[in-house]
């Protein structure tokens, strides 16, 4: 599998780490009344099959939190952003 | 019919004309008590359960490709009982005890083959967590021995001790663990529950969960609709698309783990050894291939297949551990969904759907647990309560704080 | 012995003579042979047993494919089991050994399976062996365990040497036969990066076997030209011997170059294989197709082959399979096999063409048409075939074709299932998109000109397709012909796994209905050939058996990887030492001079004690502490993760990284940090430094230095994009040393340059920046980890060493000693410092005692998940200190906790010792323990419960803060 960084260019698959779903947004709020917001973002999943942003960690690159977008039942790869213009525009890759 | 010798006798006598089907192929009805989504491991083997220990016999098993198509058919085969803690342990030593009677219980043979797990460590303090590990199996009176340098050579005398990165130190050894026959698990139980009346109904696919009023109706499915009193879950690689049926977002993520199986070699290695200082686990089935595998791949996959750096990153490992391999060749790869759960341990339970069941998060853990599981999700149906061996495997544990997290990795799925 | 060596033609070179044995016979051949030729030039036939009953077997085909004439190569460390005698080229001194046969080849007793073969049938042992119960793992499974396998694989190192490496081109071809050629002319022509691999130890493919002709050449000559000319592009890099054994993610290609596997040994320096990735932009599979074998009783015995084969051994190697031949076909390429032997002046009975009819050249032999062999007579070698019309024909060795299947397999790597062509009667790649398409008969294109224009077409990269050049086409008609139902004998589906005709419509009857479940029961298809031969017969017979038809049966899934791949060609030079990278702290070098003994921690060889003359690890450690706390101590503690932070929001950002704060930390002075984890749980601990007002240095655990430093980039941006911060790794760049005990201030201060050391200019969690031995920069911190008072000091890396040895020399008249990280464990253990063993993933803050460092004020990783009441029940396990009631007992790690009164069981299990030392100072052994509720038990007696090493001692719970609970010594 390759990815294309938006620094690096296009890397192999081995250079990167994942974490996961990219969509899931960290609450902002302290308040008790706020955990199940935050037991949502720590634990569940859409997990779907099919199209997935997904945070990778150019660790053996640029070092970049990348948000890659790509269909998990076929390993497409539709494009790749950093996590940083993903946070950006919103959670939109 | 009786599988024994003399039926195999009398069948060959007769020219193999009469032998029956292991089990029927029958058209799915209208209406079961118990719909069972997944025909694997742990699907047959609730339906085997459900109809033998609990009398609940009308029951299907619904599988949308061929039977024990998914992991409990591209599994590395090994049982073990060596885990750590309290909520795991006991569940993983029934299992192993499941498994000790298994063959005779239905009556099939799936080659249980006790050969021992060897995991070796390189580092005092690997060293120190098999001996954590190893008193918490022994306290409850499971087997399990800590080798020394000396006596993990006596045993694989071919293993790199010599010219190591990582010298090997020591090891766990579980003998009572070994290997099973992982197609013949799912047949075996198949052939078992359809016995009892369960009807196994294959390229059946679900495509919906009926709910009516917080309580489970049914499923429409590939065959048409199904009604059912109670609906169990257990497709795990999949969970997430099935519950998703029933609006449920899972602490599950799906990933993909490479498997990969040598060309046959008379007996090379005993049992089931893991190295310690990278990824990599390796038997030899009773064909003579060496069945090893290591790491998932990382990413979220539902692809049964994987890329080569993971090869690469095994078959290095597997050099390292024992350098005479360089020459045998890896004849195949494949790869499994595991449904990597947040804490690396499964779930067994109700779910606040009345009547709907999940079986789901087994990691890659699932093909030991497979008796345990069928039998614990079968309790946990028929009585609408889990069993004291599930009660840790709870689906709330997350919200609650109580994770059974033997690797300590946290809500990262892909690290347990 | 008869030579079966034709007196002319082949692409062998007569004047070599090359010495090889096979089962410990002399015997000789060409260069140009391999294997299998030079034996069927030398007229053996018997090369190998089937899997289950052992039956004498012979060559099959003459590639890739070949299940049957499988051999030990080699001996020694370079031992190879299941070797491929189609594929070996040989070379003088070649050694080979039959294999599953004992005592011998010729007079094997495991064929006497064969008399029991009745009851053998497919999955017959999942129903016996069952009874009595013991009997499986102590009598029946070890028999099947010695008698199942192939060759036996070497428990020697392997000698050799592997390589990796990577490759990107604008086109790949696979495959060098005509089609091949003329897709990588046309790629190379219109300009791009191309590369020909192909897996035969010569390019040419087919060409280098059959005997037509293109554009008014032979084929052989045809190809020579364009080969001349690839050769001759820098653009093109040829690869022969080289094997595309896989198809992933991103057209990305794996392969595998025999660089030395045709010499006996490979030169110094070369390795033996060597691993390739390609990455193409485009790639051609031209892998040509594979002529499939029929079912028919004897259809096994050695001598029947395929009629490609037959003729290949004849064409390309002058090596006759016999001197009387009958050829089977339902195709009409059995056709060219006969004229072609029959040009070789091999004598050919007849073709027996299942057709009725066929408009094939037969030149000049007996067609019997509407017949098919039924059986062929002859044990270890052929003796004649009886018809379905019951004629008996004699000859020594039968050709048979059953038609042709396109090598799909690459094209179906990445999941995507080959569709069945009627007209073809094979199945053909399924559609991959443009990167990747296949050509010629691999996509079903069986006649040659096809093939050439396909080529040509699929390999263009830019511009006007090639010219095709001319050539004159053989028929190409096939009709089924899967399985000889009159035939008595075993007729074999998959050779070397012994599965038969007749097992898959037993399966069936079974149940065992769908493709997948009917390969499993049998074992079809799962042998070291993977199907090739054998399954698209076999899935005919199942559609039949099932009544349905072939495209509705479908394939098995093709899998990487195309040909088996020695385990050392993937792991290429990473074996051995080299297996993973060797990170040597920048005091190495000194620690190292004063004989410290080193132990791998992750990657890093940490110094871990620096024994005297006659001291164990345990004395050595010992004397380290009781230096260290008697007078003065240096360590190596470089390996701690050094994160430097900076940035007007350095402090905001540590605050959200660690659950403590650090926005308030006066400048010049360090704070011990701890940081959890999203779900609450501790993750890592360390001192964090302020240098100015946004300058902090970050120090972790060595353990999670690499995972926190990407946490904190994730952190950064991910969740707080908008800090203004920035951070880098500083851990190599820093040379560090803690310097403890009471004499270390007194140490220190002769080499630190113009500063006064004091409790006032460095108070206890100074952090100073300030210059030693006349002028490097260096940074000094008043923390101690061993609970003396104690520095760490920090220098450039390239002046790590001198700096040790400074300190060495300042501190002699003080008794220096350096201590490794045995001792520097003894003495947090002693002082109840928690580390790897308690911060294990599973506890929180409170557990180990820190629960007050968690700020309620502002929002940081892991505060609110923290608050679940499972991570804050009192019953969880926390962190004390355990010790032996008779203080000569050893206590060991790992050992459980049970209430005095409790027997053993998971349900009374009250915790862990999680580390345990050596105490000098109170001369015992003493632990840290995760206990229930353990900090209300301070003071109880408690079972220290040790039976995987059959030890069990009474220990007392106790504070975790073993020695020096008032921190005296830290003040002093």
């Amino acid at each position: 599998m390759l990815i294309p960084c938006p620094h690096c260019g296009t890397r192999p698959v081995e250079e990167f780490t994942f974490l996961g779903d990219a969509s899931v947004k960290r609450p902002t709020s302290n308040d008790p009344a706020s955990m199940d917001q935050w037991f949502d973002y720590v634990y569940l999943r859409d997990n779907p099959k099919g199209r997935f942003d997904e945070y990778a960690h150019h660790a053996g690159g640029c070092r970049a939190w990348l948000v890659v977008s790509r269909n998990t039942a076929t390993h497409e790869v539709y494009g790749c952003v950093t996590a940083r213009d993903y946070a950006k525009a919103g959670g939109k890759s | 019919m009786k599988y024994s010798v003399f039926s195999l006798l009398k069948h060959t006598l007769s020219g193999h004309k009469n032998w029956e089907p292991a089990w029927r192929d029958p058209a799915p009805k209208k209406d079961y008590d118990v719909v069972i989504v997944g025909g694997g491991g742990h699907g047959l083997a609730t339906a085997y359960y459900l109809a033998k220990v609990h009398g609940v016999k009308n029951v299907a098993v619904l599988e949308k490709g061929w039977l024990g198509s998914g992991n409990i058919g591209r599994n590395t085969t090994i049982i073990r009982s060596n885990y750590m803690l309290a909520g795991n342990n006991p569940f993983y030593e029934f299992s192993m005890k499941l498994w000790e009677g298994l063959e005779q219980d239905f009556n099939f043979n799936a080659m249980v083959s006790q050969r021992g797990v060897l995991n070796l460590c390189h580092t005092d303090a690997q060293r120190d967590a098999f001996a954590r590990r190893g008193n918490a199996m022994r306290i409850d009176g499971v087997d399990a021995e800590l080798l020394d340098r000396a006596a993990v050579r006596e045993m694989y005398p071919f293993f790199d001790y010599d010219n190591a990165r990582f010298p090997i130190k020591g090891g766990l050894l579980q003998r009572r663990g070994g290997t099973v026959r992982h197609d013949a698990v799912a047949w075996g139980y198949a052939r078992g529950a359809d016995s009892h009346g369960v009807d196994i109904i294959q390229n059946c696919e679900v495509t919906g969960i009926r709910i009516e009023n917080g309580k489970v109706k049914g499923v429409d499915t590939s065959r048409g609709p199904i009604a059912c009193g109670k609906l169990g879950l257990a497709a795990a690689g999949n969970s997430s698309e099935v519950a998703a049926m029933a609006g449920m977002r899972l602490p599950i993520e799906s990933h993909v783990l490479q498997a990969f199986v040598s060309e046959g070699l008379k007996p090379y290695i005993e049992g089931v050894v893991t190295f310690g200082a990278g990824h990599f686990y390796v038997s030899q089935s009773d064909k003579g291939g060496l069945v090893f595998g290591g790491d998932i791949d990382g990413y979220n996959s539902y692809a049964r297949r994987g890329n080569l750096p993971m090869v690469e990153h095994v078959v290095e490992a597997g050099v390292a551990m024992i350098p005479s391999i360089a020459r045998v060749r890896v004849l195949r790869s494949w790869g499994g969904i595991m449904d990597m759960s947040m804490d690396g341990s499964p779930i067994i339970d109700k779910t606040h759907i009345d009547g709907l069941y999940l079986n789901a998060g087994w990691c890659y853990g699932g093909f030991k647990a497979t008796p345990a599981s069928g039998w614990c999700f079968a309790h946990t149906i028929a009585k609408d309560e889990p069993h004291k061996l599930n009660a840790a495997y709870r689906l709330d544990r997350f919200r609650t704080g109580h994770m059974l997290d033997e690797k300590g990795q946290g809500a990262t799925p892909n690290l347990h | 012995m008869t030579s079966f060596r034709l007196d002319k033609g082949g692409l062998i070179d007569r004047s070599s003579e090359l010495n090889f044995t096979f089962d410990g016979k002399a015997f000789t051949g060409h260069q140009g042979d391999t294997l299998a030729s030079a034996l069927i030039a030398n007229g053996v036939h018997l090369m190998g047993r089937s899997f289950k009953y052992h039956r004498p077997r012979g060559v099959i085909s003459a590639g890739a494919s070949e299940p049957n004439a499988l051999v030990e190569l080699r001996d020694g460390g370079r031992k190879e089991a299941n070797t491929r005698a189609t594929m070996v080229e040989l070379y003088d001194g070649l050694i080979a050994n039959s294999q599953n046969r004992w005592p011998s080849l010729d007079f094997d007793l495991g064929a006497v399976n064969s008399l029991a073969s009745s009851m053998f049938v497919a999955g017959f042992y999942y129903k016996t062996f069952m009874w009595p119960k013991s009997f499986w793992e102590k009598i029946y499974e070890p028999i099947i365990r010695k008698a199942a396998g192939l060759g036996t694989a070497s428990k020697l190192p392997d000698p050799d040497k592997y390589e990796k490496a990577y490759a990107h081109c604008d086109m790949l071809v696979i495959g060098s036969g005509p089609t091949g050629l003329m897709a990588a002319l046309a790629a190379a022509r219109s300009g791009g990066r191309v590369i020909l691999g192909d897996e035969g130890s010569a390019l040419g493919g087919s060409l280098l076997s059959e005997r037509e002709e293109i554009a008014g050449v032979s084929g052989y000559n045809w190809a020579q030209g364009v080969l001349a000319e690839l050769a001759s592009m820098p653009n093109v890099t040829l690869m022969p011997r080289t094997t595309v054994v896989g198809w992933f993610d991103g057209n990305i290609f794996g392969a595998i170059e025999r660089v030395n596997d045709h010499v006996i040994a490979p030169s110094p320096y070369e390795p033996r294989q060597r691993y390739w990735r390609i990455i193409a932009k485009r790639a051609v599979l031209a892998a040509g197709a594979e002529e499939r074998p029929v079912a028919f009783g004897g259809n096994d015995v050695p001598g029947v082959m395929l009629a490609s084969a037959m003729r290949t051994y004849a064409n390309r190697y002058a090596a006759a399979a016999g001197k009387s031949v009958v050829v089977f076909t339902g195709n009409d390429s059995g056709y060219r096999t006969a004229r072609d032997m029959q040009a070789h002046g091999v004598h050919v009975e007849a073709i027996i063409d299942s057709r009725t009819e066929s408009k094939a050249d037969a030149g000049g032999v007996p067609v019997l048409r509407e017949r098919m062999i039924a059986n062929v007579s002859g044990g270890k070698g052929v003796a004649g075939v009886e018809l379905t019309d019951h004629t008996k024909i004699s000859c020594d060795a039968v050709a048979m074709s059953g038609g042709w299947s396109p090598i799909v397999n690459l094209a179906c790597h990445r999941g995507a299932k080959p569709a069945w062509n009627e007209a073809i009667l094979g199945f053909v790649p399924p559609e991959t998109g443009k990167a990747f398409v296949a050509a010629g008969s691999a996509a079903g294109r069986m006649l040659l000109s096809e093939c050439l224009a396909d080529g040509a077409s699929k390999g263009t990269l830019a511009g006007k397709a090639l010219a095709v050049p001319k050539c004159r086409d053989e028929a190409f008609a096939v009709s089924p012909l899967w399985w000889v139902k009159q035939s008595t004998g075993k007729a074999f589906v998959d050779y070397q796994n012994d599965s038969t005709a007749k097992d898959l419509p037993l399966a069936a009857q079974e149940g065992y209905k769908d493709i997948e479940l009917a390969k499993r029961y049998t074992t079809t298809g799962m042998a070291t050939d993977q199907g090739k031969l054998g399954n698209v017969n076999a899935i005919a017979i199942l559609a039949e058996a099932t009544g349905k038809s072939i495209e509705q049966v479908g394939t098995t899934t093709f899998r990487p990887f195309y040909t088996p791949v020695a385990f050392g060609a993937f792991a290429g030079p990473f074996t051995g030492h080299h297996f993973q990278p060797v990170r040597k702290t920048p005091l190495h070098d000194w620690a190292d001079e004063l004989g410290a003994v080193f132990v791998e921690t992750g990657l890093w060889m940490r110094s871990s004690w620096f024994p005297l003359a006659g001291e164990d690890w345990l004395a050595s450690a010992s004397r380290e502490v009781l230096a260290t706390r008697n007078g003065v101590g240096i360590c190596d503690v470089s390996t701690l993760g050094k994160i430097d932070v900076q940035g007007r929001d350095a402090g905001a950002f540590l605050d959200r990284l660690y659950c403590n704060t650090f926005s308030t930390l006066a400048v010049g002075k360090a704070r011990y940090g701890l940081m959890l984890r999203e779900d609450g749980i501790v993750y890592d601990d360390g001192t964090t430094s302020r240098l100015a007002d946004d300058h902090y240095v970050m120090t972790t655990t060595t353990a999670n230095a690499a995972r926190v430093m990407a946490q904190m980039e994730f952190a950064h941006q991910a969740l707080f994009p908008e800090l203004d911060v920035t951070y880098v790794s500083v851990t190599e760049q820093w040379a560090q040393m803690a310097v403890a005990g009471p004499k270390s201030r007194a140490t220190l201060q002769k080499i630190v340059d113009d500063l006064v050391m004091s409790d006032e200019t460095v108070p206890y969690m100074a952090a100073k920046e300030v210059t030693v031995l006349g002028g490097v920069p260096a940074r000094l911190f008043r923390l101690s980890f061993s609970g003396e008072h104690a520095y760490e000091l920090a220098v450039p890396a390239d002046y790590g060493n001198m700096a040790a040895r400074a300190i060495c020399q300042a501190g002699e008249e003080f008794g220096i000693v350096p201590y490794g990280v045995e001792a520097l464990s003894i003495m947090r253990v002693e002082k109840g410092h928690v580390a790897g063993g308690e911060l294990n993933g599973t506890t929180t803050a409170a557990d180990l005692g820190l629960g007050k460092m968690m700020s309620t004020k502002k929002d940081y990783i892991g505060r609110m998940m923290a608050m679940r009441e499972g991570l804050t029940d009192t019953n969880r396990q926390c962190v004390v200190g355990i010790r032996p009631v008779e203080p000569g007992d050893r206590i060991r790690s790992g050992a459980h906790i049970l209430k005095l009164d409790d027997k053993p069981s998971m349900a009374n299990d009250q915790g862990y010792l999680s580390s345990v030392a050596w105490s000098p100072m109170l001369n015992m052994w003493i632990a840290l323990a995760l206990v229930s509720n353990g900090r209300a038990r301070h003071g109880e007696r408690v079972r220290v419960w040790d039976g995987l090493r059959g030890h069990e001692t009474i220990g007392e719970i106790c504070d975790p803060v073993h020695f020096d609970r008032e921190n005296k010594r830290l003040h002093a």
